[in-house]
């Protein structure tokens, strides 16, 4: 089902938690909501389904006005970060709880119920577990019944507040691809919300970038990554390395140098050029950036080198193959291959 | 992901059971002053709980079980012992949906005014009960500006069973809210949230939900209530003007006895009413027997 969020704006007792929030959800995507705490991302999803009432504006499911409809009209699967499972309930009692509280006229009889909550089990591969109670499994495993629970109801939108949030690190991957597995066979429209950038690159259709109570960038993550439109987005999505260059004759300048980067359409004037550390090349010549190395630690399969650059205060970073020879140096001469230029005032 | 929990609580065990077994478990204490703490522990209990509540049944049994009959079978004790069951049974519900009510306020919801009506709430705990009573005598009674109106409706309040009721309410009252609070504020309302996503109402939520999430501490606060609305004295020593077969309840019936030097009617009055007492402790330890052992774990 679309959902559309239109001019939404949100106050806690007169703190604004969102100041005119729209964005549009396509019918089966599955859409990730990505931000520092306080951003407002998890309000955005609680008012998405009901459990907040907006200040102004309007969410409509489909052509419907959803303002007006009570969380159980709304027909969303909740999936809270901290699972929030009925723990005086089985597995089986609590998947099935959506349907047992229908009223007579919509429920389905008792074997049917039963029929469908143990599909589900089987769905999210806990099946043989339904007897347990929510204290004797693991965390990921609670995750997975709170998921089956929202299944259960055949929502209209899935909504996942950091759905894995808690969990370990390995247990987190895991998780994250058998989501993607579940979304792609059940084709439900789902949002998540997660402070986890890697999360969103790696499972979302669409990114949304929030901050501070603004939807900063919305977009595939292949274009939210490659270009995005903020210094916020920048740094927030991916590694990055920020520097202070000025913007004269159409090219960029620092500490008196031409870098060879040239900017076409830019103004002239001091700017910040943002780029990834990985994206980088080695070159020789005049028209780069020369910096001399202060730290060089390896990190895996890479190697983080912090470069002093002259007519700069901060260091820059950039990484180079841990086995590259250029590692050795005390001197080295780079030059971005990817990057951005953004206006001074704005970073 | 299909990981047996059991192996992996019994492997979490292991190195438990291993440390109890061990010779010495660096946190805990030498043998010497576990032992002096336990003793001093059990030995305070015996004097000060364990052997008044003996005194209390020898005492009773003193002139022999005929004697304890009789004075439980008279006829103000047995008005007594009606009364107060009666007061218990009308004031302890009462208080079970004001105490949830009060506490689920408290903990799910935000308003103005919050601070100054949980220190409310507590207002019974710190006024004596004599005062308790003597607001009630104040408000109905034959002087107040209540009383002409009252007169015309026949109601007695002041006296009588009504009054005794109130005051045990009054009395009794932060019992169950203050056992709710700290267990509902404590759990938030994420569970209701998911309830009522899941498309039940607001009913369904506090019943198959809410419910069962704080049915221990609701329990317990009923019974401590319970024993509290049997055996206050002071507000319904006030408020019942001690008439003989009509307005004593077991308390009082037990002073009156005592001051006539009734001992044995005394002391068998009272045995009844530490047997309530034992009774509610001994149901409540086998209903937690009963579920307790899950309920424990899932709290």
């Amino acid at each position: 089902m679309d959902i559309r969020v239109q001019n939404i704006r949100k106050e806690f007792s007169r703190y604004p938690a969102l100041h005119d929030v729209s964005l549009d959800i396509v019918s089966g995507e599955l859409i990730a909501l990505l931000g520092p705490s306080g951003s407002g991302k998890t309000t955005l999803l609680r008012l998405i389904a009901g459990l907040e009432t907006p200040t102004e504006g309007r969410i409509l499911f489909g052509d419907e006005d959803a303002s007006r409809k009570s969380v159980q009209e709304r027909h969303v699967g909740f999936v809270f970060q901290h699972y929030a499972l009925f723990r005086h309930m089985t597995i089986l009692e609590n998947v099935s709880f959506g349907l047992r509280v229908r009223d007579r006229a919509r429920r389905p009889p008792r074997a049917a119920i039963r029929q469908r909550a143990l599909e589900l089990i089987d769905l999210v591969q806990l099946k043989g577990l339904e007897k347990r109670y929510p204290n004797q499994l693991s965390g990921g495993q609670r995750q997975r019944v709170a998921l089956a629970r929202a299944l259960a109801i055949e929502p209209h939108v899935l909504l996942l507040d950091e759905p894995f949030g808690a969990l370990d690190a390995q247990v987190r991957k895991e998780l994250r691809k058998w989501l993607r597995e579940i979304h792609d066979r059940t084709r439900h429209t789902t949002v998540f919300v997660t402070h986890d950038q890697e999360e969103a690159l790696e499972l979302a259709d669409r990114l949304v970038v929030m901050s501070q109570g603004k939807i900063e960038q919305v977009g595939t993550p292949d274009t939210v990554y490659d270009h995005p439109n903020s210094p916020f987005v920048f740094g927030f999505i991916g590694e990055s390395s920020c520097l202070d260059v000025a913007v004269e004759h159409q090219e960029l300048w620092v500490g008196g140098r031409a870098i060879g980067l040239a900017a076409a359409t830019a103004a002239d004037g001091p700017g910040k050029l943002y780029f990834r550390p990985h994206d980088v090349e080695l070159v020789d010549g005049d028209a780069c950036l020369v910096g001399v190395v202060v730290a060089s630690r390896r990190v895996g399969g890479t190697r983080r080198v912090e470069l002093e650059i002259g007519g700069l205060q901060q260091p820059v970073e950039i990484d180079l193959p841990f086995d590259h020879p250029a590692g050795e140096r005390t001197r080295i001469a780079f030059r971005p291959k990817r990057w951005q230029l953004f206006p001074a005032a704005a970073a | 992901m299909a990981v047996d929990p059991s192996a992996g609580s019994a492997l979490a065990a292991a190195p438990r059971r291993k440390l109890a077994a061990g010779r010495s478990v660096p946190t805990s204490e030498r043998p010497a002053v576990k032992w002096t703490l336990i003793g001093i522990a059990v030995l305070f209990l015996a004097v000060i709980l364990l052997l008044p509540l003996v005194a209390v049944f020898t005492q009773a049994f003193a002139k022999g079980p005929a004697v304890f009959l009789k004075a439980l079978s008279d006829r103000d004790g047995v008005a007594a012992i009606k009364l107060t069951l009666l007061v218990a049974a009308i004031a302890v519900p009462l208080n079970l949906v004001f105490g949830v009510a009060a506490a689920w306020a408290v903990a799910k919801f935000e308003f103005k005014g919050k601070a100054f009506f949980t220190t409310l709430i507590d207002l019974p705990f710190s006024v004596s009960p004599v005062i308790s009573g003597m607001i009630y005598v104040l408000l109905f009674g034959a002087n107040s500006a209540l009383s002409p109106w009252l007169k015309t409706q026949n109601l007695q309040i002041v006296f009588a069973v009504p009054g005794i009721v109130l005051a045990t309410i009054f009395v009794t009252f932060p019992f169950v809210a203050r056992e709710l609070i700290p267990l509902m504020q404590d759990q938030g309302s994420g569970d209701e949230e998911a309830a009522i996503s899941l498309g039940a109402n607001g009913w369904q939520a506090f019943w198959y939900v809410t419910l069962p999430n704080i049915r221990w501490g609701l329990l317990y606060g009923v019974l401590l209530c319970n024993a509290r609305a049997m055996g206050e004295f002071g507000a319904v020593s006030v408020i019942s003007g001690h008439i003989r077969g009509v307005t004593n309840t077991m308390p009082l019936q037990i002073e009156i006895l005592y001051n006539q030097y009734n001992f044995a009617g005394a002391f068998a009055m009272a045995s009844l009413l530490a047997l309530l007492a034992l009774v509610t402790l001994v149901c409540k330890t086998v209903l937690e027997l009963r579920f307790g052992v899950a309920a424990s774990r899932r709290h």
